[in-house]
């Protein structure tokens, strides 16, 4: 029983990511997947990092062009904010993470959307960071997302939709709970 | 020794088998590692009630006839149930015969027991599917002067330490044994990750008598949309009481159990939880209204609005501002961690190559991927009800079914 209808159109193909699950449960190796971004500093806290290859179905994968990010600090910081702070870079993350799950969920469910918006707070107190403290945790105390979502569906529908793609969201994983970071020099 | 079949375990599953291949004038017989229920006898703890009401109880050609038809079985009451069941239909057991292993020869099984070998065309695995518990391996980081206890060991309170008992999951167990150990004085801290929410009652019924009703524990596996998911969901949060009582993450929360998010592993004497526990308590609201809407719905088109109870909501599950990501467990005086992570099967005696990569036995259906051999008892198995006492019914009646033509086959 797949509830998608002729009618309802996010611009997802479920049947396509049906069919991947599907195969990818049989074959569970290819569901490994390995995602890399290549970081360049380049001067005071400007970095820039870009993005183009990554593994999964058993072999290299590529975009199909490579994507480019510049990072840095707000001038308060006495940086020169040529680009969005890394913490709000993981906002960048949370938000089209749901935001995708989201339009998945509801192409599943037979949920026309008509618009979706969130809006992310994310509190720190930069106490941590700046080592004043050191019962304040360098990062967020919490994030805050607000959804506005027009879409042909009850409220509870609506509601259960976002539910259900925090419950399947890559990035909501990463933040709520912890990941073993190593990291290497030279 | 030789037989056609060779049933194992005296659980409900296997006797209700063992009563279907008698009417079919197959012969059998069912080996018992202990004695009848045995799992009931000794692996449960001491206030377990069944989670189905005695209406419900029903097993082929046998039914409950006692005078509390609403209420829930005890253990005791269980056990009593079942051995009863197993003299009426004079089930050819053999107790304390533990099988030691499984393995096919050509066509033929061979079971090795403590209590000499069989011979046998078919066989129906009725061990269970609570015979281990299941612990995440973050346990194994867990501090070590913490003492840890599953449920299968666990038969009451008094057994604990004095001071704080960190009980890790919210299914019918977890929730269960979180209330009786905080009321014993030792403070619970609750760690949620995914669950179902239930009302015991609702609008005057039995919520299983809705799940009856409504065909719901009727609907067949290969029915199911996603079977694998299915067959994972969570028991539901329920616990028989004799006050037919809700049982809920809100009760508990009012006793002063302390709710956290899914327990995420241990780091320097800390337990680490899960950010999500808002979004699995709005996950179980949400799927609990759909049912109560699904409910409310059938009544109307039944038009039977006036026989029963007026509709009710619940509060939403309620979760602090804030939910502590961090516990220390030396300061916050935990003794003991009680992991209600679920349950799963012994196969270890099973040398024949049919369990997937989860280590759980391939079968549609409860017709295992290897002829003549049957599965009964698990979760989903043929009907969503396949893993209640009265499930075992018409699981057994249907395979019992298949096992005769395929000995017919076999003398053909």
């Amino acid at each position: 029983m797949t509830t998608t209808s002729a009618s309802v159109d996010n611009g997802v193909n479920v049947a396509a990511l049906l069919e991947a699950r599907e195969a990818l449960s049989e074959a569970p190796e290819a569901a490994k997947f390995q995602w890399r971004a290549t970081c360049k500093w380049v001067n005071g806290t400007h970095s820039n990092t870009t993005i183009q290859s990554f593994f999964g179905l058993g072999e290299e994968q590529s975009h199909r062009t490579e994507f480019s990010y510049d990072a840095d600090h707000p001038e308060l910081f006495a940086s020169a904010d040529i680009g969005a702070t890394p913490v709000e870079m993981v906002l960048v993350g949370l938000a089209s993470c749901l935001t995708a799950g989201i339009a998945a969920v509801a192409q599943h469910r037979g949920i026309q959307l008509k618009s979706v918006s969130a809006t992310l707070e994310g509190g720190m107190d930069v106490q941590g960071i700046l080592g004043i403290d050191s019962d304040v945790r360098n990062g967020f105390d919490g994030i805050k997302v607000h959804y506005d979502i027009d879409a042909d569906a009850s409220e509870d529908d609506i509601k259960a939709l976002v539910a259900q793609s925090q419950k399947r969201s890559a990035v909501f994983d990463i933040v709520t709970n912890p990941t073993n970071v190593t990291v290497e020099v030279n | 020794m030789r037989t056609s079949c060779v049933i194992v375990g005296a659980g409900h599953s296997g006797l209700a088998m063992s009563r279907c291949l008698s009417e079919r004038s197959i012969d059998h017989v069912v080996l018992e590692r202990g004695e009848v229920a045995n799992s009931w006898k000794h692996e449960r703890w001491d206030s377990l009630r069944l989670l189905t009401p005695n209406w419900q109880a029903r097993l082929p050609d046998y039914s409950y006839t006692g005078k509390d038809p609403d209420g829930y079985m005890t253990m005791p009451e269980l056990i009593d149930f079942l051995e009863k069941y197993a003299e009426v239909i004079s089930a050819p057991i053999k107790l304390n015969t533990t099988v030691t292993s499984v393995s096919a020869d050509g066509g033929k099984y061979r079971v090795a027991t403590t209590r000499g070998n069989w011979e046998c065309k078919s066989l129906v695995v009725a061990s269970g599917a609570c015979n281990r518990a299941s612990i995440p391996a973050i346990a194994e980081a867990a501090p070590t002067s913490i003492e840890m206890i599953t449920p299968m060991q666990y038969r009451n309170p008094g057994q604990l330490q004095e001071g704080g008992v960190l009980v890790v999951g919210a299914s019918a167990t977890g929730l269960q044994l979180a209330e009786e150990i905080h009321r014993s004085g030792r403070p619970v801290t609750l760690a949620v990750g995914e669950h179902v929410r239930l009302p015991r009652i609702y609008r005057g019924k039995d919520i299983q008598w809705w799940m009856d009703a409504l065909g719901i524990m009727e609907e067949r596996y290969d029915e199911i949309d996603d079977i694998v998911r299915g067959r994972n969901i969570p028991s539901p949060q329920l616990v028989g009481s004799p006050d037919r009582s809700t049982l809920d993450l809100n009760r508990l929360t009012a006793q002063g159990v302390r709710l956290r998010g899914r327990l995420a592993g241990f780091n320097d004497g800390k337990a680490q939880f899960s950010g999500s526990l808002r979004n699995v308590c709005a996950l179980a609201d949400l799927k609990m209204l759909r049912l109560l809407n699904t409910i409310d719905e059938w009544v109307t088109e039944k038009g039977i609005d006036a026989e029963v109870n007026p509709p009710q909501r619940y509060d939403d599950t309620e979760v602090e501002e804030s939910p502590p990501l961090l516990m220390d467990l030396g300061k916050d005086d935990i003794k003991t961690i009680l992991w209600a992570t679920g349950y799963n099967p012994d196969y270890s005696w099973l040398d024949i190559p049919v369990l997937d990569r989860k280590g759980k036995i391939r079968h549609d259906g409860g017709v295992v991927d290897s002829p003549g051999m049957y599965l009964l008892g698990t979760t989903l198995l043929r009907r969503r009800k396949s893993s209640f006492i009265h499930g075992a019914e018409d699981d057994a009646r249907d395979l019992s079914r298949h096992l005769s033509s395929y000995l017919d086959d076999c003398e053909a």
